[in-house]
């Protein structure tokens, strides 16, 4: 279970290229271990999203049948409106989608040189102004907040902010465990 | 009913929750989020990056945990701020009598929920 041992020791630096170091791989063959590191000189560049997001009734039903989550207020707009939404709103985990989109493209910028295979994810939040709900039309940035190197594992802090209508609905941040070799 | 937010006391724990977790559950979820990352479907690919086996996806897990807390405010519309950090996988192994994921509070695989709601 090593390589998800999360609880890192402290002392983290910033990489500013690959270095490897030898002897911090617990395995048995005591090989050299790759650190994993990304320029830290990104951070700050921003991935639009290159088409708006469209939330949809149907894609939140589909997202709340898939969490085994049967509130009504993901599926039944009467239900939604006795609530005090204009619409079927989405389960809170939802704008994932949104952060997924974004992340995924922040990992496969070739200056980055992440390898998707080693990603593990770290830590996740969220951050609404309001829920998400159908009909919403939204717009987001993902942003590259943060680059360090922790344990031989490369970290990638990222932040997705989504608007409607240019106001804010919800910042996803999402940290990203590159695992070193 | 939607909880009251003169009912609740600071350090307050929200009921415990048990949920299953099966690789129909990680293939649906796949699906609906967009997350085709292969670690949670395909065994092979899996061990082949030094993983144990499959695992979920921390992002259904941090659904599941949300779960226990919308359905104790009662108002799913509510949350301003939720956040988790993943402490450790949740190995699926391709059975049905498939592991469990605990909610906040259990150890073994686990998720630290910080979540803020209003009412």
């Amino acid at each position: 279970m090593a390589p998800f041992d999360l609880d890192f020791q402290p002392g983290e630096r910033t990489a500013r290229r690959a270095v490897r170091v030898s002897g911090t791989g617990p395995g048995p063959e005591d090989q050299e271990r790759e650190t994993v590191a990304i320029n830290a000189e990104y951070v700050g560049r921003e991935y639009p999203a290159p088409e708006p997001y469209e939330v949809t009734r149907g894609k939140i039903r589909e997202f709340a049948e898939a969490i085994n989550d049967h509130n009504p207020v993901y599926v039944d707009p009467e239900a939604a409106k006795a609530a005090g939404h204009p619409d079927v709103i989405a389960p809170p985990t939802f704008p994932v989608i949104l952060g997924m989109a974004g992340s995924a493209i922040a990992v496969a910028d070739p200056d980055l040189g992440v390898d998707f295979s080693r990603v593990v994810h770290g830590d996740q939040s969220f951050h609404y102004s309001r829920p998400l709900r159908a009909g919403d039309v939204l717009t987001a940035v993902t942003r590259i907040t943060d680059v360090k190197t922790l344990g031989g594992n490369g970290m990638l802090t990222l932040e997705t902010v989504a608007e409607a209508d240019g106001e804010h609905v919800v910042t996803a941040g999402m940290m990203l465990v590159v695992r070193g070799e | 009913m939607t909880l009251r937010h003169a009912d609740v006391e600071v350090g307050a724990e929200l009921p415990e929750r048990t949920f299953r977790v099966r690789r129909l559950d990680l293939v649906r979820y796949a699906g609906a989020s967009g997350d085709f990352n292969p670690i949670h479907w395909n065994e092979r690919f899996a061990k082949s990056v030094g993983l144990p086996d499959v695992i979920a996806h921390g992002m259904f897990t941090m659904a599941e945990a949300g779960r226990v807390l919308t359905d104790w405010t009662g108002d799913a519309g509510c949350v301003v701020d939720y956040s988790v950090r993943f402490s450790a996988p949740v190995v699926v192994p391709d059975d049905d009598e498939a592991p469990r994921s605990p909610s906040a509070g259990r150890s073994g695989p686990r998720t630290t929920t910080e979540p803020s709601a209003c009412s």
